[in-house]
């Protein structure tokens, strides 16, 4: 059961609207698609500047994969509900 | 009404600016980098754009004490230590001394999906977590248009960059931002050249097989610059770049003069000499003492205890000391004392933009008061003739503004039309123009000198015979034949001439003089026979008159004692002795 836990990371920056818009698009995906199956890890960027490096961050808001490797990185808001599925290769673990 | 007190003129405010302290760029740049703006750096592959900003930020750590963020998006931090380490940046070390934060971007497009709206403001948070977290006043961001290969969504990034650019400003740093030059326009995205304060493009051409590289300044918000291209190098000790051409003609002249180790010479100007910090040519054809001439003159400037820097194009200095020594030119002490350097190095071993380099770091380093070049005409091969032309404008140029007492010395070809004549057009440039000649005569050669220019000073205008002895150069003196003036074996000729003629005059006197002797023994004996009869006739006469004097006596003598005899026998009576 381990190994098929998921482990997110999306980095933002203060309380804008993308930000906002994208924790609320990812958190409705998971439920859906990843329940009880992942780990959400939310970094605001303007508290801890020093872990922007690490994770090659430039565009923000960006959800990082960081488990199951390959690391994947989307940017954007996640509005796009088919490229976010594609981006995270969620359809493939999808049993349905 | 309040006394109005003349306020003297106030220098127009400056644009506050950030020393770069590359060598020549703040000079063209009036100053550096706009402070506290961010500055282009554009140009094609192999410019020494990221150089340009690393030495920007080594040497505002170094010189300035101004700590710097390097942002790069191509190379690793450790590759760009390792790039530079050849030049002394020694990046590591500044990491460790939180002087320097090195930052590498990586964009891997394969791992990013986009979806949706975003910007980026995690680069913002980054450079800006940078910034704070040494204090850095400068900031080099390399090569910013990578982003543009990350990301697809361009009007994002157009539109985040431009606020990247307004964010710098606000951050108060000083920026330089590389960028790959495009198609037409000065950057590939047409984007950073409008929204920087200043535009530095490079460039990197080949003309004729010689690459040179050249700078110029596109742009500066708020400022006069240098307009020109001006060429630069990648020496080992950075970027320098040549703001030669930007110098105007005011330098200082000396109302002193100089001698120029050539006594006779030295008389053949007014003054006796060349002026302080003027510069001087000598022109020549092949053997014609060029080079004596030259070290003559280094070896005067060193017996007045100046510095001298002689650079030497033809010959190796132990070569050049051995010939001159032959000659009584013996410069090697002054070499150990310091005085004296010679540089020897082929034309063809750099560019001439190196070579120009190389005599400018020189001098700065040296500080001569006396500089030869022997020969500038060896430079044309290794360049264009505007090149070279341009090049040693700029030289003389230098020299002049540095008060540098300058000797050049040029091979001109031996036609005979073309001989007074300098291929490199310097002629007009220099202060005092001296020709060295071959005067061919019946079966040989020889030497002639004369000065076909002195600015400001009168001098002769004859054309003097020189010869090289064991102490250097001698001139003689000016022989006027009746075929114009007589060098060499007809000098001899002229010479024997003369002595078998003063010999003859000599000769002639003596005679005379023995003459003159006799005639006046002549006269001493004749004059000693007359006086010998004059006291004859005078003893005679004198003998004469004794006797007449002594008959004259006696007869008066008789006559008393006759008149004695006669009173004693008459009688004493009164009227008895009447007659």
């Amino acid at each position: 059961m381990s190994e098929d836990m998921w482990e997110l990371r999306l980095y933002v920056a203060g309380q804008t609207v993308k930000s906002m818009t994208a924790l609320a698009n990812l958190k409705t995906y998971c439920e859906k698609h990843l329940k009880g199956r992942y780990r959400l890890e939310i970094i605001d960027l303007l508290e801890h500047p020093q872990l922007a490096e690490g994770d090659q961050i430039l565009a923000i808001p960006t959800l990082v994969r960081k488990v199951p490797a390959p690391i994947r990185k989307i940017i954007g808001d996640l509005s796009n509900h088919e490229r976010v599925l594609v981006g995270l290769d969620l359809r493939a673990l999808d049993p349905s | 009404m309040p006394n109005q007190s003349p306020t003297p003129l106030r220098p127009l405010s400056q644009l506050p600016k950030a020393r770069t302290g590359i060598e020549g760029l703040d000079e063209i740049t009036e100053g550096g980098l706009p402070l506290g703006r961010p500055t282009l750096v554009c140009g094609s592959a192999g410019c020494g754009k990221t150089l340009l900003g690393i030495e920007f930020l080594v040497r505002g750590i170094l010189d300035y004490d101004e700590p710097g963020v390097l942002m790069a998006f191509e190379e690793t931090a450790a590759e760009l230590a390792a790039n530079v380490a050849s030049l002394g940046f020694d990046l590591p070390q500044l990491v460790a001394d939180k002087k320097l934060r090195l930052d590498h971007v990586h964009i891997d497009r394969a791992e990013i999906d986009e979806t949706g709206e975003y910007d980026l403001e995690g680069l913002f948070i980054r450079l800006g977590y940078a910034i704070d977290t040494i204090g850095a006043k400068r900031v080099v961001l390399d090569t910013i248009e990578s982003l543009f290969s990350g990301f697809t969504n361009e009007a994002v990034l157009r539109s985040e960059i431009r606020r990247l650019f307004r964010w710098l400003k606000d951050k108060g740093v000083t920026t330089v931002i590389t960028a790959e030059r495009g198609e037409g326009t000065l950057t590939r995205q047409g984007l950073e050249e409008y929204v920087s304060d200043c535009v530095i493009l490079l460039d990197n051409r080949v003309i004729d097989q010689i690459t040179t590289r050249r700078l110029r300044i596109v742009k500066y918000r708020g400022s006069t610059h240098g307009t020109n291209e001006y060429p630069y190098i990648i020496t080992e000790e950075g970027l320098s770049v040549l703001p030669v051409t930007s110098l105007k003609l005011e330098h200082n002249v000396s109302d002193e003069v100089v001698s120029t180790g050539v006594a006779d010479l030295d008389a053949m100007f007014r003054r006796g000499g060349l002026y302080q910090g003027s510069s001087s040519l000598v022109t020549g054809t092949a053997g014609t003492a060029k080079t004596t001439l030259a070290a003559s003159f280094a070896l005067e400037a060193c017996r007045r205890g100046e510095r001298c820097l002689f650079f030497v194009f033809e010959e190796s200095p132990a070569q050049l000391l051995r010939n001159m020594a032959t000659v009584g030119l013996d410069l090697q002490p002054f070499i150990d004392s310091g005085q004296l350097r010679i540089e020897a190095s082929r034309p063809t071993l750099n560019g001439l933009e190196r070579h120009l380099v190389t005599i400018h770091r020189l001098i700065g380093q040296f500080k001569p008061q006396t500089v030869i070049i022997d020969p500038i005409s060896n430079l044309v091969s290794v360049g264009s003739h505007s090149e070279v032309s341009s090049m040693l404008t700029r030289l003389v140029d230098f020299l002049k503004v540095q008060g540098i007492n300058a000797l050049f010395t040029a091979l001109v070809s031996g036609n005979r039309g073309q001989q007074e004549m300098t291929d490199e057009g310097i002629s007009s440039l220099v202060d005092t123009w001296i020709h060295v000649r071959d005067l061919e005569g019946v079966g040989e050669r020889n030497r002639g000198i004369s000065i076909l220019k002195a600015r400001g000073m009168a001098h002769s205008n004859q054309v003097r015979e020189f010869v090289i002895g064991e102490q250097g150069i001698r001139l003689l003196d000016v022989l006027v034949g009746p075929t114009g003036i007589i060098t060499g074996a007809s000098r001899l000729a002229q010479h024997i001439q003369e002595q078998a003629r003063q010999l003859a005059a000599a000769q002639e006197a003596e005679r005379r003089d023995r003459d003159l002797e006799r005639k006046r023994r002549v006269l001493e004996a004749t004059i000693a026979n007359l006086r010998t009869e004059f006291e004859s006739v005078e003893e005679e006469l004198r003998r004469v008159n004794s006797e007449e004097q002594q008959r004259h006596d006696t007869l008066a003598e008789e006559r008393r004692q006759l008149g004695h005899s006669i009173s004693a026998q008459l009688p004493a009576t009164p009227n008895g002795s009447g007659a």
